[in-house]
């Protein structure tokens, strides 16, 4: 298998083959991070930039140390720190990047497809930190990679996705990434935090999460963003935690060996509590440890093996 | 000033005339159509191969004169629409200052005398500064020119002023036209609800923002005996609900545009911006729908919601660009693609959809026809020229078309208005 992707802008456009190649790829970057010396020559000589349209700090950082052990020249842009303010498109600001010679941009933007316009129109390679509701593949390619070390494979598992369906680009990347590798998927939420549609994607939807705990060998949960219930879709944030929090007493009907993920940043008492976060099936920091992996596996695939 | 349509194959709303005639034009009108010699020493147009159709008529364009004229202006958009083959084109209230008083309404009449190319009738606002607060002077903006009203996109959401506005309109005899949108069900909403929204993570306007504002104008309608239209339907369950509204003869009239007859929501996923329109593209199974309703005449005309944004506007991303693509340059070769070669309408029905039915509603009583007597409003039509769309051959002040690089059939060869030639196609002659 030979990558041949020029940019990574959504799990959807990936082939199984592929997205094992990221994970195999990322499995020997992942030792190279636990080196005395986190450093590897293999981009040596190109320039890679974050460019964020919102605030994020686990995602860039994570970008920014998976360019810099593979030897990158790496510059952070913030929306707030640049000419967006003055008024200048994201195209704009994106070509006048790559005019300074660059070789990949990493955008995130709060717009739906953002990072696919700037592909289309750039030379660069453009990595997707996440667009809008739509999509966030290194999210979801971290976790694959979570779930498989784990595991030792993805195929068969039943995951379960718990929160605001609607409004995660991590669920929709999840969802295309396990589907394609064979896992079976059940997403669980308020029923007005639920696309419509989504059982289209080959998910099965369950509104009872004692159900979907039980049977699940992988739960991912979703941050909830309080503005949800300004927005109505939720009567408070306190009905949420009650109902579709996970507290210890609920996980007794889990598996043994289930898996708890969330892609942060968590809200302590509402997703999950404290002593779950904390908990022996939490696998939060190794999520976090392993997006470096990933990173470094598809910054390595789009700018390090070409010739 | 006399003008001569010779070898014309006239388009009427029942029939294609089987023998082509000669159109004699005198004085702005239509003074004899014949199959007999006239004179020679006259200006004279050889309409041989070609259908002769009434002037198309548009009650849905967005001419943004006063306030963005970096948009468009009555010129451009005047422009545009004789390209198009139409000879009269209702502006909507929109622009800013909104229409909503006598003085605009005439600045609006006058500058459109003044290009002189087709009949632009500006379409009052309901209520002052389309606030939903207050009806304009409707008495006033009648007085001064205007034969409808709409609210544009701002919907009167207030069910009671819309019913006080009816009231009122039906005294007046103001044309209502309504722009169904319920603005809660439909807020943040940038394409439409389903499937390829939850795909694309976009927000979506559920169908039921139209749908529910359908019902209400309709229960509206039974209940005061009084007209509404109802502008740019891009459901298949508004289709449902009119056609039953019918049935039982209440007085409810309805438009569609091209983009909602030959366009859906799967095609948002170029994030191409000029696919971002308000009501947004639908699913197929909608299209399909509004096909049926034109051909069946639940939809009782074809208009085109000509909606100009600039390059700088629309090359923002999906979430902020502003709603609207143009329209008045490839409504003929759409409606012509899609309906009239896939077998849902007749070119007479064409006429229809196109001419006659919008003149009847608002009661122009001397267009929609080509007979004598009436008004010089005629389109010469080449029915097998195809042409590629192209941003560089609009001649509106915008492109904002989702319909660049399609190849349509149907090209307008000369527009008349008012027996003088007001558009000519040069790219191949026909004389």
């Amino acid at each position: 298998m030979e990558w041949t992707k020029h940019d990574l802008l959504d799990l959807h456009d990936l082939s199984r083959a592929e997205l094992e190649l990221i994970l195999k790829t990322a499995k020997s970057f992942k030792e190279v991070s636990s080196r005395e010396v986190k450093k590897v020559p293999a981009l040596r000589g190109k320039t890679v930039v974050t460019l964020f349209f919102e605030p994020s700090t686990r995602t860039r950082v994570s970008f920014e140390l998976a360019a810099k052990r593979l030897s990158a020249d790496t510059l952070n842009i913030a929306a707030s720190g640049s000419s967006l303010s003055k008024g200048e498109t994201v195209l704009d600001t994106a070509l006048n990047i790559e005019a300074m010679n660059v070789d990949a941009i990493i955008v995130r933007h709060f717009s739906s497809g953002v990072p696919s316009i700037l592909a289309e129109n750039l030379r660069s390679s453009v990595i997707n930190a996440g667009d809008g509701c739509r999509a966030h593949p290194t999210q979801a390619l971290l976790d694959m990679f979570t779930i498989q070390e784990r595991f030792g494979r993805i195929e068969g598992l039943k995951v379960g996705i718990v929160g605001d369906i609607l409004h995660s680009r991590v669920a929709r990347s999840n969802i295309h990434g396990l589907t394609r590798m064979g896992a079976s998927v059940t997403v669980c939420g308020p029923s007005t935090l639920m696309p419509i549609g989504i059982e289209k994607l080959g998910v099965n939807v369950n509104y009872n999460l004692d159900d979907v705990i039980q049977e699940s060998d992988v739960i991912m949960l979703l941050r909830i963003q309080k503005e949800r219930q300004q927005e109505k879709y939720l009567p408070s944030i306190r009905e949420y935690a009650k109902v579709f929090g996970i507290r210890q007493q609920r996980l007794q009907k889990a598996k043994k060996r289930v898996l708890i993920m969330h892609p942060g940043p968590t809200n302590r008492g509402v997703e999950l509590t404290a002593d779950i976060a904390d908990g022996e099936h939490s696998v939060i920091l190794e999520q976090v440890t392993n997006g470096v992996a990933i990173r470094m596996a598809i910054l390595y695939l789009l700018l390090g093996t070409k010739k | 000033m006399s003008l001569l349509i010779k070898n014309a194959k006239i388009v009427g709303p029942d029939k294609i005339a089987l023998k082509a005639q000669n159109i004699l034009i005198e004085k702005g009108m239509i003074k004899e159509i014949t199959g007999e010699e006239c004179p020679s020493n006259i200006k004279t147009i050889d309409a041989r191969g070609c259908y002769v159709v009434p002037g198309f008529i548009d009650l849905h364009v967005h001419f943004r004169e006063p306030g963005r004229e970096d948009k468009e202006t009555i010129e451009t958009g005047s422009k545009a629409a004789v390209k198009g083959g139409f000879t009269t084109v209702l502006c909507m209230p929109n622009t800013t200052p909104v229409i909503d008083n006598k003085l605009i309404v005439e600045g609006i009449m006058k500058e459109a005398r003044r290009v002189g190319l087709l009949n632009v009738i500006p379409v009052g606002a309901i209520t002052k500064g389309q606030k939903g607060e207050e009806l304009s002077d409707l008495f006033e903006l009648k007085e001064a020119g205007c034969l409808a009203v709409s609210e544009d996109g701002a919907t009167v959401q207030n069910s009671n002023l819309m019913r006080l506005a009816m009231d009122y309109c039906k005294m007046t005899g103001l044309f209502v036209m309504d722009h169904c949108q319920d603005g809660f069900l439909s807020q943040g909403g940038v394409m439409n609800e389903g499937y390829h929204s939850t795909v694309l993570g976009m927000k979506g306007d559920p169908g039921i923002s139209e749908t529910v504002v359908v019902a209400r104008d309709i229960e509206l309608s039974r209940y005061l005996n009084a007209p509404i239209h109802l502008v740019h339907m891009s459901l298949k369950r508004s289709m449902e609900l009119i056609q039953q509204a019918k049935k039982q003869g209440i007085q409810v009239t309805a438009e569609a545009c091209p983009h909602h007859f030959s366009l859906s929501d799967d095609m948002v996923a170029s994030f191409n911006t000029s696919f971002k329109v308000n009501p947004p593209l639908r699913s197929k199974e909608d299209v399909s729908a509004i096909k049926k309703a034109i051909k069946d005449g639940v939809i009782d005309c074809i208009s085109t919601d000509h909606a100009p944004h600039t390059r700088e506007d629309k090359e923002q991303d999906f979430d902020h660009a502003p709603f609207g693509m143009i329209g008045l340059e490839t409504a003929l070769g759409v409606t012509v693609s899609e309906l009239v070669l896939q077998d849902y309408l007749t070119w007479p029905q064409l006429v229809q959809r196109m001419s006659l039915k919008p003149a009847e509603l608002l009661q122009l009583d001397n267009k929609g026809k080509i007979k004598e007597g009436f008004d010089a409003d005629i389109t010469i039509i080449d029915p097998e020229a195809e042409w590629e769309v192209r941003a560089e051959d609009f001649v509106s002040k915008s492109s904002n078309s989702p319909f660049i690089g399609r190849t349509l059939k149907s090209k307008v060869k000369y527009t008349i208005y008012g027996g003088k030639v007001v558009y000519q196609c040069y790219t191949k002659s026909i004389n």
